[in-house]
């Protein structure tokens, strides 16, 4: 259980990144992007290449960014300037992604096994780990993942809070207003997608690291699951402010793996998991309506009928 | 200070559905002018308003803005010369962000954009200064988002974004049309104050008679796509309501004017 525990945390945090990126998309500017499949799994293929080349993981983390980054940027302009709806270009991307990502690794699959990786780097430091009374509460591993994503999560919302980051939000927010006051929506649309899949890439290529191997279907689903640590997290925790809701997109992520967890112990296969995701982001999705009475108004409409 | 000559523009050109909104409009406002426009539905007002804020490029003419070409320039790339207020209260703020924000990004309006922080000390001091003009008390409520806002706060929000920076002409399109008497009232009284203070060129597309004659020092009535009543201060001022209706008529050579809207309010 402890074992279990642990490792579900230590996941939860790196995805993480990944869902703070979702969050950024679906949530800040109101596009539903779909790149992030195909952007998760090219961070995740090319650190990995580049790390069995010789590369430093540092450097090779980091330049899996900037590809996230790229393929954030090609979904952007073929939605503004080719005029393609968002989702579907957020489509065209991953899928034109999962053969890149192919050519990337040339194998379906690539192991890091003796590699030196960031992971290995952080296991090699032989943290002690957080434990109140003989039980281990977190790893040293996970308290470095902790602390890379108080360090994004800071991030995240002072750029939201600068001009920039203030024309983005209101970009998903009101375009048409935003535009009226001089920014290029065109512009802080691409921006936003390159630095949201930027983001994937990274929690891709640490989550390969962590793993030890990149595999041509990591990506595969990873948008409901950002979306699903989205949702959760928001109705766990609130999302009345920026700071706030990126918190709660965090605890969602930690949350969502550890729901996965329990399935898993509770007997479920591996291959059950992406069900388990539907039912949770369904969950999530309907119950905060259920709780606010949607039955109650659906009864009064049927009698009145006035509420036009 | 804002110039439009032979502007021209047609929908759906060589169609069944051809709509001819802008048939030859020549217009030329002088620093300070107040004109204030009516007209029926489909007039060509809304797309006068979009040809000048960039939001439709005109088939022919120019426009000029102090002296500046703006014709062929993207909404975005002239925002700095226009402040804009529409008739929807919901479209000139963000809704999720606060009023701050919302006031931060009106005063960066044509600034380069900049990676610090939207928000400081000095800038909130002078937004709730700004905020005191407005007397809805909104600047005791700077972090509240925009959305829990009236229709009428909302309206004298964007009123003052579209205003803070000073833009070279303003554009008020129907700006009242969606709130109550009240409320309209106290609006068209923010407005005149605003544009009164700051000495702005404004531009004012009303569907209230009324309001068209007594505020500002001209007025216009667009038909068909083009100006056919330009009515001065000194004659404006003498004007009632019958005599602009009675205007109408002879301009259009006995066709009533036709519109519910103006006539019942």
């Amino acid at each position: 259980m402890g074992f279990a525990f642990n490792g579900a945390i230590e996941q939860g945090l790196l995805f993480a990144i990944m869902a703070l990126g979702v969050y950024l998309t679906f949530r800040i500017l109101n596009f539903p992007d779909m790149t992030v499949d195909g952007s998760f799994a090219l961070g995740g293929a090319l650190a990995a290449k580049l790390i069995i080349e010789g590369t430093n993981p540092l450097l090779a983390t980091l330049l899996a960014m900037v590809a996230g980054a790229v393929a954030g940027i090609f979904t952007g302009v073929l939605s503004t300037k080719g005029k393609i709806n968002g989702l579907l270009a957020g489509i065209l991307t991953m899928i034109a992604l999962y053969s890149i990502n192919l050519r990337i690794m040339e194998q379906a699959n690539l192991p890091l096994l003796r590699e030196d990786t960031l992971y290995t780097m952080v296991k090699g430091w032989e943290l002690p780990d957080l434990a109140i009374a003989g039980t281990t509460l977190l790893s040293g591993e996970a308290l470095v993942f902790l602390l890379l994503v108080a360090v994004v999560i800071a991030l995240v919302v002072w750029f939201l809070h600068t001009d920039f980051g203030l024309d983005l939000r209101a970009t998903g927010d009101n375009p048409t207003m935003i535009r009226s006051f001089g920014a290029n929506t065109d512009g802080t649309t691409i921006m936003g997608l390159a630095i949201a899949n930027a983001m994937v890439a990274a929690s891709g290529s640490l989550v390969a690291q962590y793993q030890g191997f990149a595999d041509v279907g990591m990506g595969i689903g990873m948008i409901v699951i950002g979306l699903a640590s989205v949702i959760v997290g928001e109705v766990l925790f609130g999302s009345s402010t920026i700071l706030r809701a990126a918190i709660a997109v965090v605890l969602g992520s930690v949350v969502y793996r550890l729901v996965i967890m329990l399935a898993l112990q509770a007997g479920l296969e591996a291959s059950d998991m992406k069900l388990i995701t539907a039912v949770i982001v369904i969950i999530a999705l309907t119950l905060p309506n259920v709780l606010k009475g949607v039955w109650k108004k659906t009864t009064q409409t049927k009698g009145g009928g006035t509420h036009a | 200070m804002l110039k439009v000559s032979q502007v021209r523009k047609v929908f759906n050109e060589g169609t069944v559905n051809e709509k001819i909104a802008l048939q030859r409009i020549d217009l030329h406002l002088a620093p300070g002018d107040f004109v204030t426009v009516i007209g029926s539905n489909g007039a060509g007002k809304s797309t006068l308003m979009n040809v000048i804020s960039g939001g439709i490029i005109p088939d022919q003419g120019q426009i000029t803005i102090d002296g500046k070409e703006v014709t062929k320039l993207g909404e975005h790339q002239r925002a700095s010369l226009i402040g804009r207020v529409f008739q929807d209260p919901t479209a000139g703020t963000a809704p999720n962000m606060t009023i701050e924000e919302n006031l931060a990004i009106a005063l960066g309006r044509g600034a380069g954009r900049r990676f610090a922080l939207g928000v400081n000390k000095q800038k909130r001091e002078l937004f709730r200064e700004q905020l005191r003009l407005l007397d809805q008390g909104l600047e005791d409520r700077l972090k509240t988002k925009v959305g829990f806002l009236s229709g009428g706060q909302r309206q004298a929000l964007s009123l003052l974004m579209a205003t803070f920076t000073k833009p070279k002409i303003l554009l008020l399109d129907e700006h009242t049309a969606a709130l109550d008497p009240k409320r309209a009232q106290l609006i068209v009284d923010l407005t005149e104050k605003v544009v009164e203070q700051n000495k702005l060129t404004t531009l004012m597309v009303t569907h209230n008679m009324e309001q068209a004659l007594n505020m500002g020092n001209r007025l216009l009535m667009l038909h068909n796509g083009t100006i056919i009543l330009d009515i001065p201060q000194e004659q404006k001022k003498q004007m009632s309501t019958q005599d602009l209706l009675r205007a109408f008529e002879q301009a259009r050579g006995g066709e009533a004017f036709a519109e519910d809207r103006y006539i019942l309010t």
